[in-house]
């Protein structure tokens, strides 16, 4: 290897050499941009600390896969070694978690889940796919400040640590939905083939929750009070985003006043992933979603809790929906499932758009996200 | 432990005529400052705080420290470089600058390829098994699964942590911690290597082995930069020296004992007591 000797330009090298042997002074001012670059140039040296290309950048990504994967495992193994209940914890977290939600929003404050069908699973469902973004989001806004050891003692591409915080919560969150699914089998909830769809759901948001790693990750390096921010941002994006009481209840009574602001709740991405996934799980969602019934403007409204008629319902009809209202207990033994009314109010969404509106999310927050981090790759280090 | 470095049976010297003339590194007028926040300043209250945002004032409390101050020089193919100085004069800096790990605030550093670190303490886990720690360990590095899988027997085997491999690293004695460390971060080859002191530490028996495997790496890898503590080991395998001293270059080149020897005169450390021909140390203090 060493006998590669460079034969042409041999002469100029020995120009532009720095170290005189026994050189006493090294002269820094003889040494200016033009013969060192040039030299480089000559033999093909490239700057160690320059940001590759795009291309390059996503191949040598595609080449640490395995170390993303298995530093993302190991991290898990790693976060429940001192608990007495070890793995198990995997599991326990985010039962009790669920398990406070529904204590307050199911058993104290009854309020939210009235006229929302089967309401123990509509939570853990909503709870639970949040929690995947929100622990995303909040673990990779500090991914590069905890891992300053690692950046300064070995090269790779950067984003190869927050996406490995993503593949760390997305491992959780697989647990938490063998969780799920058990939970929900055990509320007597079919098993059909629509759960399937709970694959490809769950596959965008991951693919969208790896975008807003991206961002957070930049934005908690360059900016350290983002951190302090963001459990506040991220509670009121829980209270926003249908997680505890439903959307489509909220949208039905609201949305001949407040259109935009009903539609934008609508479209906010963690109210699409979740809305997904709950109606790939559960029946009563899928039979409730907007458009399921033929269109009556009585039925919707009165469930929607609406205590005056809507114009375009006849009063017979509105006095026999605020009567079906009144007698059927909120969450209905014999599934009388044609009279969940939001089935019978206009969809503004139906689950095609909200399809849509997933992959949307997901490329857009996917290609913005990596395009920001990679921008700042060489800086990452500097703390 | 010196002469080591002399029985191991080296194909190509690391020092004097191994050198060519193709350069590998080149850093051409290198500055890298670092950026620390919350350093002092001001008392740190709320208040204090507060009236700095009202009165628009620039935060007092992110120091710049400037680690290296205006640095050029060229590494060649054949290379070994000691890199010497007092604590805080740059070394580490100018190493993790090589290695593109650090960016720099004005200058460039040229690679002729991508210069690593040996080292991979920062990816380790305390709280995993041993075994699993190689392979996290070599991921790191880049390694693929295959290439991990034949070797993980070799670094279990140098290491010699024996069943100890199956508990969690946080179990392991120091020595054994730090020699299951650098069995994995030598089991990589590398073109250029960039050496930060106190790796060979352990018992003697491991000393041993650890310098015979350094000797090994720097034999098959283009350029070495080893910063080092201990002057000996420099003069010992290094063909060139740079002297550092705050983040600047005081004296460089080919004359290995002669800088060592005004080194260790300015930073005012014991004389080393010279063979006036060979120059060799004639009675060097036993490294502690």
């Amino acid at each position: 290897m060493r006998s590669i000797r460079a034969s042409s330009g041999s002469q100029l090298l020995n120009g532009a050499r720095v170290t005189a042997p026994g050189g006493r002074d090294a002269p820094a001012a003889a040494e200016t941009d033009g013969p060192l670059a040039a030299l480089a140039a000559q033999y093909g040296l490239r700057p160690s600390a320059q940001r590759p290309s795009i291309g390059t950048y996503l191949t040598e990504l595609a080449r640490r896969w395995s170390f993303i994967m298995g530093f993302a495992t190991a991290r898990n193994i790693a976060m429940y070694t001192e608990a007495k209940l070890g793995q198990l914890w995997q599991v326990l977290a985010p039962l009790l978690n669920a398990g406070v939600y529904f204590l307050i929003f199911g058993l104290i404050i009854k309020g939210v889940s009235r006229g929302v069908p089967d309401y123990l699973p509509f939570l853990v469902t909503g709870v639970f796919v949040f929690s995947f973004t929100q622990r995303t989001f909040i673990s990779t806004s500090k991914v590069i400040t905890d891992s300053l050891p690692l950046i300064r003692a070995l090269k790779f591409p950067r984003a190869a640590l927050p996406l490995a915080y993503v593949m760390i919560e997305l491992q959780q969150m697989l647990l938490s939905m063998a969780v799920l699914f058990v939970l929900v089998l055990a509320e007597r909830e079919p098993l059909t083939w629509d759960w399937l769809l709970v694959i490809p759901a769950l596959a965008l948001l991951t693919l969208f929750n790896a975008g807003i790693g991206m961002f957070a990750a930049r934005t908690g390096a360059r900016v350290n009070d983002f951190a302090q921010l963001l459990p506040f941002l991220m509670r009121t994006w829980l209270y926003l985003s249908g997680v505890i009481y439903s959307i489509q209840l909220f949208v039905a009574e609201h949305s001949q006043n407040h259109g935009w602001a009903t539609t934008l709740l609508q479209l906010n991405p963690a109210a699409i992933y979740i809305t997904l996934v709950r109606q790939s799980l559960l029946e009563s969602q899928r039979a409730s979603a907007f458009g399921a019934k033929p269109y009556n403007a009585a039925k919707c409204y009165a469930w929607a809790g609406a205590t005056t008629r809507p114009a375009n319902a006849n009063p017979r009809e509105w006095r026999h929906a605020l009567h079906q209202v009144h007698h059927n207990p909120p969450l209905p033994s014999g599934h009388p499932l044609s009279q969940f009314g939001s089935a019978y109010c206009h969809p503004t969404f139906i689950s095609s758009h909200l399809w849509l509106f997933g992959v949307g999310w997901a490329v857009v927050a996917l290609l913005l996200g990596f395009w920001f981090f990679w921008r700042k790759e060489v800086f990452y280090g500097r703390g | 432990m010196a002469k080591s470095a002399k029985t191991a049976d080296t194909v190509v010297p690391a020092t004097g005529n191994g050198r060519t003339s193709e350069p590998t590194v080149i850093v051409d007028g290198l500055h890298v400052v670092y950026r620390v926040y919350g350093a002092g300043g001001d008392r740190g209250t709320a208040s204090t705080a507060l009236f700095r945002i009202l009165g628009r004032k620039t935060r007092p409390t992110i120091r710049e420290v400037h680690a290296i101050r205006g640095m050029s020089f060229v590494a060649y193919r054949g290379d070994a470089i000691g890199i010497i100085g007092r604590n805080g004069s740059g070394k580490s800096t100018l190493l993790r600058a090589i290695a593109g790990l650090l960016p720099p605030e004005h200058g460039t550093v040229y690679t002729i390829c991508d210069a690593s670190l040996l080292g991979v303490n920062a990816a380790l886990m305390e709280d995993l098994t041993g075994e699993r720690n190689v392979v996290l360990g070599c991921l790191a590095m880049g390694m693929t699964k295959s290439e991990i899988k034949t070797k993980y027997a070799e670094i279990a085997d140098f290491s010699g942590v024996g069943e100890f491999i199956n508990l969690p690293m946080k179990t392991y004695s120091s020595g054994m911690g730090s020699r299951l460390r650098f069995a994995i971060a030598a089991a990589k080859d590398y073109e250029i290597l960039l050496i930060d002191e106190a790796l060979a530490t352990g018992d003697a028996e491991f000393r041993v082995k650890s310098h015979a495997r350094i000797e090994e790496l720097r034999n098959k890898a283009g350029t070495v930069f080893l910063v080092a503590h201990d002057l000996e080991e420099v003069e010992d395998t290094c063909n060139r020296v740079i002297w550092l001293d705050r983040g600047k270059i005081i004296e460089q080149g080919e004359d290995v004992i002669g800088i060592i020897d005004r080194y260790i005169d300015a930073s005012g450390g014991e004389k080393v007591t010279r063979d006036p021909v060979t120059r060799k140390r004639i009675s060097a203090p036993e490294p502690a």
